[in-house]
Formats: structure tokens, sequence, C-alpha cells
């Protein structure tokens, strides 16, 4: 027996996909999460789908957030999602931030990105609807 | 609980290699689940195999980028390799930030590697309390080489010691002069030193210093701490490091060390989990425990002492057992 912690930090992954140049917002969000009390693992810039289904099996992480600037989300988040289930961790919801057109968002929430945050976003809003995700009983 | 977690993983899985079942064995022995203590327990008499090696050092001297090229090192040899990376929590929020997955560049293919990043939640010394029985399940799974890295270290963060059996204390230019390298604490528990960013001026300068360092017969049992001069630009020296690390393994088997060491491991283990638990059952009693509470209010105006007080509770604790 251990000394039992009272309440488990949320692990989260935050990760940019593609080929963005910086990681501004991703940092801001980062920094955000952490003074809201989780564990952020930060994984950076310019990570494919299956490094990023890789960290989140190994870092066991409650939540994913991907961060893109560069209009190739149509491509790359329905292949995290896919290679999620393939690693049977399709239940890791998955949120999602940077410059997506309105009908864009429309088509990824239905293939199953539960959150996603423009430029205008509030990091309040963000942390709130990450702690929702990551523990939908808490 | 959420995301992946479906029934607690088994020993069976850990000893498959099924990554999943690791990670999440992982994760259940740093929030202190009850399913780790079982898992550990089972798993405990097969481990012990495989070596530790420890990166320490102080923040920004490159340790993250040293582990990724030695973890290429070692892929290129065919060796399966596992990385524990331990980050600070704060003291504020809890929260943290895992950086050092940055640095990791293998390819999302390689299934001979896995990489864990660890908050330290509250740790002093620079590892956390999981990371031990976290390279204990790595070393279960299959992994033939367990790296550590340290948070970023202070003069005296050398829990590291009490993990590994090759503790490297990475260092860069002009950290400092030779006196730095004389004072207690980071520099005693070199195995090996590496001087990382040796592209820089002033490796040769700093590299000397820590061979006349070593010179000084501060070595112990006979071991001369070698200083290696590595780059990951490049890189440089990576090998060499390598090469350094093992002989220092190679020493502790030969010079017979290797046991003593461990048995020191360990009994520091066992007293710091009785410590911990001793910790935890009288500071909740001296809130819930009347005639614990009792005994702190007449402290608290002056009628026991502490000390006295002190002896009165080891006294009772031994006649309750």
């Amino acid at each position: 027996m251990t000394v039992r912690s009272k309440k488990a930090p949320v692990r989260v992954l935050i990760a940019k996909p593609g080929l963005d140049g910086h990681d501004r917002g991703a940092k801001v969000v980062a920094r955000a999460l952490r003074d809201a009390g989780m564990e952020v693992v930060y994984a950076g810039l310019r990570q494919t789908p299956e490094e990023i289904v890789r960290a989140a099996v190994e870092e066991d992480v409650d939540l994913i957030g991907l961060s893109i600037l560069s209009g190739a989300h149509m491509a790359l988040f329905p292949k995290v999602l896919a290679l999620l289930k393939k690693e049977k961790a399709g239940r890791i919801p998955v949120f999602a931030g940077g410059i997506i057109p309105d009908e864009d968002a429309r088509r990824l929430r239905k293939a199953g990105i539960r959150a996603i945050f423009g430029p205008g976003a509030s990091l309040d809003e963000i942390v709130r609807t990450a702690q929702r995700l990551a523990r939908p009983r808490a | 609980m959420t995301g992946t977690r479906r029934g607690a993983p088994t020993a069976r899985q850990i000893r498959a290699g099924d990554r999943r079942a690791l990670a999440r064995a992982i994760s259940a022995v740093e929030n202190g689940a009850p399913e780790a203590d079982a898992l550990l327990k089972e798993l405990y008499p097969t481990t012990g195999r495989v070596r530790v090696v420890g990166f320490t050092g102080p923040l920004g001297v490159g340790k993250s980028s040293l582990i990724n090229a030695l973890v290429a090192h070692l892929r290129g040899r065919d060796r399966r390799v596992a990385v524990v990376a331990v980050d600070p929590s704060s003291p504020f929020s809890g929260g943290s930030v895992l950086g050092d997955r940055i640095r990791f560049d293998r390819p999302a293919s390689d299934e001979g590697v896995f990489f864990r990043s660890m908050a330290s939640r509250g740790a002093a010394g620079g590892v956390a309390a999981a990371t031990r029985d976290a390279a204990r399940l790595l070393d279960a799974a299959g992994f033939e080489e367990i790296l550590v890295e340290t948070v970023g270290s202070g003069q005296v963060d050398i829990a590291i010691r009490d993990i590994a059996s090759t503790s490297v204390v990475v260092l860069v230019p002009h950290l400092g002069d030779e006196v730095q390298t004389l004072k207690a604490g980071l520099f005693e528990i070199a195995d090996v030193f590496a001087v990382n960013k040796s592209d820089l001026p002033g490796a040769d300068s700093a590299r000397r210093d820590l061979v006349e360092l070593a010179a000084l017969g501060g070595g112990r049992d006979g071991w001369r701490t070698p200083v290696v001069l590595t780059s990951t630009l490049g890189p440089t020296g990576i090998p060499e490091l390598w090469d350094a690390i093992v002989a220092h393994e190679a020493f502790l088997d030969r010079s017979g060390g290797r046991p003593a060491a461990e048995r020191r491991r360990l009994a520091k283990e066992i007293v710091g989990r009785v410590r911990d638990r001793v910790d935890a059952e009288l500071t909740d009693g001296l809130e819930s425990d009347p005639a614990l509470r009792r005994l702190l209010d007449r402290v608290a105006s002056r009628d026991v002492d502490p000390r006295t007080a002190a002896e009165q509770l080891l006294r009772a604790r031994r006649r309750s057992r």
C-alpha cells in the first residue's frame, strides 16, 4: 500500500499536427491547462498523426488537444481519430484549436472532434471544456 | 475513469509487452491506485536484471536531446530502450508542462522504444515517487535499457542515485570555475560526466576542471569518473558516452560493488515506504484521533514539549502492535 493521492491530475496531450511554423497558441493553452492543475504532455510542432497517437497511448492521457494553423485539418484530424480507434484508444476525447472555417468545424465535430476553438476563444472557456471532456462525471 | 481505461492491467499483459497496459500501469503507480500494489508485488521477483541509467544536471544543459541521441545509438544496436523523463509539478496549481517529449524523434513505427513523461508531483530530489516503480514495470515489459531523466537539478537534487546504477551528470561549458566542482552534492554523485554542447567555446577547460576533480581521488571505491565531451549537433561523443556508462556498469560487476549498492537502494526504499505510511497515518491522526488531538492540544498549551510528545507517540505505536 502506498499513500493515496486525493485526486489524480488530468493528463492531456497537446500536439501540433502538420507543418505549422510556430506554436505560440498551443503554448498559451498548455500553460493555462497547467495552471488549472493538469499535467500537460507537450509534444510540440510537426507531429504526424502516428506520432500523436503513439504519444497518447504511451503517456496514457485523458484528453488530446490538437492545434493547427496550416489548413490541413480536414486531412490530419480524421486521421488522428481513425488511428486512435485502431489503437483501441478511441475513447480518448480530442479537442482542437486554430484557424478552422465554420463549415469545416461542423464536419469535424460530426467526425468526432469534441470541441473546436477559434482565435477568439477565451482561455477560461478552453480550460472549462478540457476539464469537462477529461472528467465527464467530476 | 476516462480515456482508454477499462479493467486493471495484468502482470501477463505487462510481461507480454502490451504498451497500453504498460502505460496504464504506470499511471496506476503514479496515482497510488490499489491495482498498482498488486501488480508490482506480482512482478517484483522477475525485475532487477536491467540496468537503470540516470541523467541529471541543471535545466537547459540538453539532457533530453542527449537521451534522444543515445536512444538512436542504442536502437542502431538493436537494444530495446525505455525512457522515463521527469519534469516538475507546480507547487501552486499541481499542474505541470511535460516538455521532454519534444526532443524525442524516433519514428512512430519503432516498437523497440517506449517514452513516458512524468510529473514530480511534489517529490523533492529530482525524480517522482513513481519513477522507480515505472522503471520496474518497463523492466518487466522486456526493455533492455532504461534511461531516466531527472528534473533540471539543483546542487542537492541527487535522488536519482536511489534508482539508477549509473548516474550521468550532464553539464555544459561555463557553468563556473573549478571550485564549483569541489562543492558537495551533484558533482559527488557522478559516475560519468558529460560535458554537453561541447561545440561551444570553453568545453575543453570544463573538461580539464572535471578531469582534475576526478584525479583528486574523489572517485568512490577506485572508480575514476570519466569525462565525455558530447554534442547533439552532429552529433558527437554519443558512442563514447554510452561506452563510459557501460564501463561503469562493468566496474560495478568487477569490483563487487553492485550487490552492496543495490541493497543500499532497497533499504532506503523500504524505510521510505514505511516513513510515508507512518507520516500519512500520523498526520491524519493528529486531526481525527481524539487522543492525538489531546496530545497536540497539550503541546500547543506548553504543558508537553514536542520531543516528549513524539516519544509518547512512538511508545504508543509499539504497544499497539
